[in-house]
């Protein structure tokens, strides 16, 4: 084992961690602010809005990621000339900017049907509810459906996440310098291949379990009203 | 068009690189199928060791990226064997292991989405009702025979959704090879993208052609799970 390598290249790998965690974030904030109006759409009758929706993410969810990201950043380069006569093409030149795009509609096709799913999972009674207090429209969405919506889907979304994650390490194949990035880079001027793909394997591990610990703290906080007291708790007294 | 024309000329490989990809997924599901039955048991094992090791082997596995999974087997597998072996001795020292892309690709593919079957068989097999398998105890029936005959037939009636969900993931992570140069779809678009300079033309052919394989395979999962229910009440 050359744990020397490794120890050298600590500093590049936390940089690396620090550019997938950025990816990550950026994405799936700009992922779920695209996800919840299309999840609206999705989820309503008028078929002229539920459809285009619907071919949206079954295209992003149906094909490899990979072939999302050459398609962005490669297939863009078909297009250069008009791109750049729009003054789009310093923007598709940058692999950041390619990567970004690409994880983002992908993580809001995948966000828009887990919302689909809390939606409709909504019970009826509690809409009906508000719908008879004179609620409609954005006021219901706002109040009513999307904060129940959003307790019920985010065991699935805290998944998403997490695969979301994951799979910014394909970014490293447009060659952003992220863990796998300056892992593949480290080592092919190297060869201790085993070496760093464990520590980027690692890198990974600790980052997702640090999340899922986040996440389980979070479900806990939201579900707290639902949880049993514990016996002889005096508040339970109280009433 | 231009486009077209291209699409034509290199059409065919392309369809190579389909079968290739159906080759790979389907050979990496059955991989994945047999480690997922033999973690899910060693998971409900109650010996200690075994049912921590298979724990370790699905936490681990689902908590790193595939692509990195991909990379650390083909090129680090290879090398950490190589200095295991050089260090015997004298004798070993032009010991040299170069894996094919297909060998390693599906070897990996299925240990990766073996650890997801894992879960779904251990949660089809917890769905099974004990009275079944305390009547198949009673009437006689020997493991191996209580296994084939009562365990796997209802086991697999709950595993269908989410083994197709596997299957879904899996076929869509094969395009992954292409990092390791195996000749699949998206390789093969790859190769054509650069001859032709038309990269979007030949990965939204790809594109396409994966959602044909998603759509077909939909079609496929409704079929089988109609087959796993027959003789089932619906509600």
């Amino acid at each position: 084992m050359n744990f020397d390598i490794v120890w050298d290249s600590l500093p590049r790998f936390l940089s690396g961690a620090v550019l997938t965690v950025e990816i990550t974030a950026v994405s799936l904030a700009i992922g779920l602010i695209l996800a919840v109006p299309l999840a609206i759409l999705r989820v309503s009758l008028n078929q002229l809005l539920s459809l285009p929706v619907q071919g949206f993410t079954f295209f992003f969810r149906g094909t490899p990621l990979l072939v999302q990201l050459f398609l962005v950043y490669y297939g863009a380069g078909q297009f250069s000339d008009t791109l750049r006569s729009l003054g789009l093409w310093v923007l598709f030149r940058d692999p950041w900017f390619c990567g970004v795009l690409t994880l983002t509609l992908n993580t809001a096709a995948y966000t828009c049907e887990i919302l689909r799913g809390g939606i409709q999972a909504v019970p009826h009674g509690e809409v009906e509810a508000a719908r008879a207090f004179g609620m409609s429209g954005s006021k219901l969405y706002r109040r009513i459906i999307l904060p129940k919506a959003a307790r019920i889907a985010l065991p699935a979304y805290s998944n998403e996440v997490i695969f979301l994650l994951q799979a910014t390490s394909l970014v490293s194949l447009i060659t952003l310098m992220d863990i796998t990035g300056v892992a593949s880079r480290v080592a092919a001027r190297s060869f201790a291949f085993y070496e760093l793909y464990l520590t980027a394997a690692i890198f990974y591990l600790v980052i997702v379990y640090g999340l899922q610990g986040v996440f389980r703290r979070i479900e806990r906080r939201l579900s707290a009203h639902l949880r049993e007291r514990p016996e002889g708790d005096p508040a339970a007294l109280r009433g | 068009m231009e486009s077209i024309a291209a699409l034509e000329a290199r059409w065919p490989t392309l369809i190579e690189g389909l079968q290739m990809t159906l080759l790979v997924g389907l050979v990496s599901m059955a991989l994945a199928m047999v480690f997922g039955l033999v973690a899910a048991w060693a998971k409900l094992s109650s010996l200690r060791p075994v049912a921590l090791a298979a724990e370790t082997y699905t936490t681990v596995i689902r908590g790193v990226p595939e692509l990195v999974l991909i990379l650390l087997i083909y090129y680090g597998v290879p090398t950490l064997l190589q200095t295991t072996v050089r260090q015997w001795g004298p004798g070993f020292a032009d010991f040299r292991l170069n894996l094919d892309p297909f060998t390693a690709g599906t070897i990996t593919l299925g240990f990766i989405y073996g650890a997801f079957a894992a879960e779904v068989f251990r949660g089809a097999f917890l769905a099974v009702p004990r009275g079944q398998i305390e009547a198949a105890v009673a009437s006689g029936m020997r493991r191996t025979l209580l296994f084939r005959r009562i365990l796997l037939p209802q086991m697999m009636r709950y595993a269908l959704p989410g083994l197709g969900n596997v299957w879904m993931v899996l076929i869509k992570a094969t395009a992954l090879m292409s990092v390791i140069q195996l000749e699949e779809l998206m390789r093969k678009a790859e190769i054509a993208a650069g001859a032709t300079r038309m990269p979007f033309t030949f990965f939204f052919a790809a594109a396409l052609l994966f959602l044909g394989i998603t759509a077909v395979s939909v079609l496929v999962q409704s079929r089988l799970e109609r087959w796993a229910n027959r003789g089932v009440r619906r509600v």
